[in-house]
């Protein structure tokens, strides 16, 4: 690029720049301001009504105010979340907020100078007068690089996103020669986020040096496995920072084309990338002659029918191109002939996500964080039983016992941890003595693991292994192509041997069967759906086959979870006389009293559903489950 | 053109370069077993997951329909590796195939029956239990029977009915477990077959058959 093509791009990008910083000064400065998370978790929390009350007692009362809709600040457990400004204040975070809430919040902070401790999760800026983030012990792990904005700018307001830092990647990037940039993401080491860890700059070299002069770069954003939500997120509340990304990535490889694959389930992050785009391209930052360069680069959406396999890159090649979602063998490398038959970079949205700030800041800065092998942060999305739900950011080598203890506050009401799935379906089970493991790429694979999607499933004492792994095995049965023998069959095969487990009809030469076919199908299988679909079953088997063996040599479900292999009991000497709680509970009428008005559940009638169960008073306590059903008492 | 020079099994042979080592195998009378391979489909099928075989400096087995031959190449296709991976697939298909020889047309020249001999295993399965779907019968045609019980989802027949775009009959529906050879919204072959019962002729098993006295010199 010429020197002064090189200073046009600056010049502009300046120009652009100082209206975003003008703008933002305008709309938050020397006045209260609020914030409400409307991503789909907060929209499912009930953020909608909460912002709609905000808007319309600032208006009532006709204030200065401006209530801005942002996404999601990762603490889902306590949705709806709004964050709120005041000149004299640090900002301030609320979470479990409701219209009543809301409306207290504006007469008794906005309007008066109460911020109303008792519903603040936590101030934003450390200080004297509140509780802030920094006093948390999640503080100490916590570091967010693709997570930072989310939360805190309005993702449909790009100039919210360029006065945050945003964009200016791009325009440095432009700057620069493509082999530089590839140069720079190679040094930095990202490695890919959509679960193999395959490096980034080795991709885009692969993809740059391939013959041809139509490329093309796809953003996978088809986020298919259960549990899964962090991508989502991301797209809903930061969608500038993908497409700026993937730009980038375009410009480094020399694609004319980009695409974005979202599954057409993820309506709110189709509409705000499509907000995003056409933002963009107003300002010339992705479309023809970006920032007045002569580099053209026009993004499309493209929305998935929401089939898992349409993750993997090849399926997701024919996808686009209107055929079945089925995976193509390799090689061909996608980088060598991909969608259409051309070169083609497929890239997840939290890699793309990482690309800006590295070019930005420089991959020495993006290397102090994370791992020698595994630099950067790591991104899970913690769910089942851990106290704090929600996206967690973390440097690579973060132990598990930090992430779920400190920065997930540990497992609710004292149940005792069992293990923690990671990777959902194509992922695996780790125990108890993996906690000290610190997370990065290779030390999960190792652990039979893999990162995956970054789903983290924390499991306590009532969670049974040979289940989990049923589960996912049911789901990824389900969500096979059927293109090739071994997934189409084997994963069918291996469901039936645990399903029989799970009803105690195994026997104990089946888990060896079954071990041997999850080998095959591993190493059998056209594509990574089937490649990685016994990882479940793998992982438990290495770290739980006791509780396998239990179920089969004494019929017993030591989680209690199996519902064939449980009865429900009433302990006669906890059984309240003068309550009848559980006889109304029981829709099939399998409970009554014997003459002592004792209650007795008839074993023959019970369809172990467990209503009773939860019927039974907690200052009774007299309903148990036992396992084998054989327990109870004659 | 310069041809490519590789061993197989001992057997020194020479190949086109950029062609699938299944198909220089093949060409030179070296069975490899396979059933979704088609010479003149650009792309590989590779769905069977049969043609296995290991190459000298590689770890695992590969699939010898998607790899492409190179000089010096050596292959050995009776390597453990490689036999146990092609015996686990094909008994795989087994379990979830409607075994019948003795009623079945394809008798005799049914590549089924080929590969369990190559690979020295039984056509019944031993280690899995049988998983079959009981799915209807379309006998439709006045020329064949399409039993999709018997059907290995090979795709050759597929192939060969979508070449021409009138015909594009059959085709594949349905996911994982429950993929099936059909046609379009289920209809019965008749509605819209041209009768040209190529894919008869390629079927590899006794899914597509000729109806007792029929054959394809009968086209109409
Ligand atoms: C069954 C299956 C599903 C996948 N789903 C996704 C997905 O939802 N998102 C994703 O980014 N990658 C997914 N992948 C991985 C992609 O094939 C591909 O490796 C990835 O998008 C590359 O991006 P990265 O290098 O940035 O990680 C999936 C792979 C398989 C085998
Ligand atoms: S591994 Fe499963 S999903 Fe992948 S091609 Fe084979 S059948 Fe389809
Ligand atoms: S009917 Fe025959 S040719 Fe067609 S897919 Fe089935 S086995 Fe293959
Ligand atoms: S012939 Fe190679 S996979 Fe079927």
């Amino acid at each position: 690029m010429k020197a002064t093509e090189r200073s046009t791009i600056a010049t502009a990008f300046q120009e652009i720049s100082k209206r975003a910083v003008a703008h933002v000064r305008e709309l938050k400065q020397n006045k209260p301001y609020i914030l409400v998370g409307a991503a789909t978790c907060g929209r499912a929390a009930g953020a909608l009504d909460v912002l709609k009350t905000f808007r319309e007692e600032i208006k009532k009362r006709n204030l200065d105010c401006p209530v801005i809709e942002v996404g999601c600040m990762g603490h889902c457990y306590a949705e709806p979340i709004v964050i709120i400004g005041k000149p004299g204040y640090p900002p301030v975070c609320y979470g479990y907020v409701n219209p009543v809430i809301a409306e207290r919040l504006v007469n008794e902070f906005i309007l008066g100078e109460n911020p109303c401790p008792e519903f603040v999760i936590g101030a934003l800026e450390a200080n004297d007068i509140l509780p802030s983030f920094q006093d948390f012990p999640r503080a100490k792990y916590e570091q967010k690089i693709i997570l930072k904005n989310c939360g805190h700018i309005d993702p449909t307001d790009i100039e919210q996103y360029i006065a945050a830092g945003g964009y200016t990647g791009l325009a440095k990037a432009i700057d620069m020669p493509p082999e530089a940039i590839i140069n720079e993401i190679k040094k930095s080491g990202l490695r890919g986020r959509g679960g193999a860890g395959f490096p980034a700059g080795r991709k885009w070299q692969y993809g740059r040096d391939a013959k041809g002069t139509t490329k093309y770069i796809i953003c996978n954003a088809d986020e298919g496995d259960p549990g899964a939500f962090v991508d989502r997120a991301i797209l809903e509340s930061d969608p500038h920072s993908v497409i700026e990304g993937l730009i980038i990535a375009g410009y480094a490889v020399g694609a004319r084309y980009g695409y974005i694959y979202v599954r057409a389930e993820y309506p709110l992050a189709v509409e705000r990338v499509g907000i995003a785009l056409k933002q963009s391209k107003k300002l010339k930052l992705s479309g023809s002659n970006i920032l007045g360069s002569n580099f053209n680069f026009d993004i499309r959406i493209f929305q998935g029918s929401g089939a898992f396999v349409c993750g993997e890159a090849t399926a997701m090649a024919n996808s686009i191109e209107g055929k079945a979602g089925t995976p193509r063998p390799r090689p061909p490398r996608m980088t060598t002939s991909g969608l259409f038959g051309k070169p083609t970079v497929v890239n997840n949205v939290k890699t793309l996500a990482y690309v800006p700030q590295i070019i930005k800041n420089g991959a020495s800065w993006f290397i102090k964080t994370g791992t020698k092998d595994s630099p950067g942060t790591a991104v899970f999305a913690l769910a089942g039983k851990i106290v704090n739900t929600g996206m967690v950011e973390v440097p690579m080598g973060t132990t598990l016992r930090q992430i779920i203890f400190d920065v997930g506050s540990g497992i609710p009401n004292k149940k005792l941890f069992k293990a923690v799935q990671i990777g959902g379906p194509s992922g695996g089970c780790l125990p108890e003595a993996s906690l000290d493991l610190p997370v990065d790429f290779d030390s999960l694979q190792n652990a039979g693991a893999i990162m995956g999607s970054g789903g983290m499933v924390i499991c306590d004492e009532d969670d049974c292994m040979v289940e989990i792994a049923r589960y996912f095995l049911e789901f990824t049965q389900r969500e096979s192509c059927g293109k090739c023998t071994f997934c189409r069959l084997g994963t069918r095969q291996m469901l039936e041997i645990l399903t029989d487990f799970t009803q105690g009809k195994g026997k104990l030469e089946d888990i060896d069967n079954l071990e041997k076919l999850a080998e095959e199908v591993k190493a059998g299988s056209l594509c990574g759906l089937g490649q990685t679909a016994p990882n479940p079953i793998l992982t438990t088997l290495r770290y739980f086959r006791n509780e396998y063996e239990e179920h089969i040599k004494l019929g017993k479900c030591p989680a209690l979870m199996c519902q064939h292999l449980i009865a429900y009991y009433i302990l006669p000497d906890k059984c309240e006389r003068s309550c009848d709680a559980c006889i109304g509970s029981c829709t099939v009428e399998a409970i009554t009293p014997n003459k002592k008005r004792i209650k007795v559940i008839d074993q023959e009638k019970c369809v172990k559903c467990g209503t009773c169960l939860k019927a039974c008073p907690p200052q009774y306590n007299a309903i148990v489950k036992l396992s084998p059903p054989s327990e109870v008492p004659k | 053109m310069k041809m490519v020079n590789l061993t197989i099994d001992g057997k020194k042979i020479k190949a086109r370069p950029g062609e699938k080592l299944l198909w220089a195998a093949l060409d030179n009378g070296i069975y490899i077993p396979n059933l979704c391979a088609i010479k003149d489909k650009p792309e590989p099928n590779a769905a069977c997951r049969l043609c296995w075989v290991e190459i000298e400096g590689n770890k695992e087995p590969v699939t010898a329909c998607t790899i492409e031959v190179a000089d010096g190449m050596v292959v050995n296709i009776r390597g453990q590796n490689a036999l146990a991976l092609a015996r686990a697939g094909f008994e795989l298909l087994m379990a979830s195939h409607a075994l019948d020889c003795a009623h079945c047309s394809a008798n005799g020249v049914c590549e089924l029956q080929k590969i369990a001999k190559t690979l020295k295993c039984s056509l019944k399965p031993r280690r899995l239990r049988l998983l079959l779907r009981d799915l209807s019968v379309d006998d439709s045609n006045p020329l064949f029977t399409l039993d999709p019980n018997k059907c290995v989802l090979c795709g050759r027949c597929v192939w060969e009915c979508r070449k021409s775009k009138e015909k594009a009959v059959l085709g594949f529906a349905h996911r994982g477990f429950d993929r099936v050879l059909t046609t379009f919204g289920d209809e019965p072959i008749e509605e819209r077959c041209m009768n040209c019962s190529t894919c008869v002729e390629v079927c590899p098993t006794g899914a597509l058959a000729f109806k007792e006295g029929k054959k394809s010199a009968d086209i109409a």
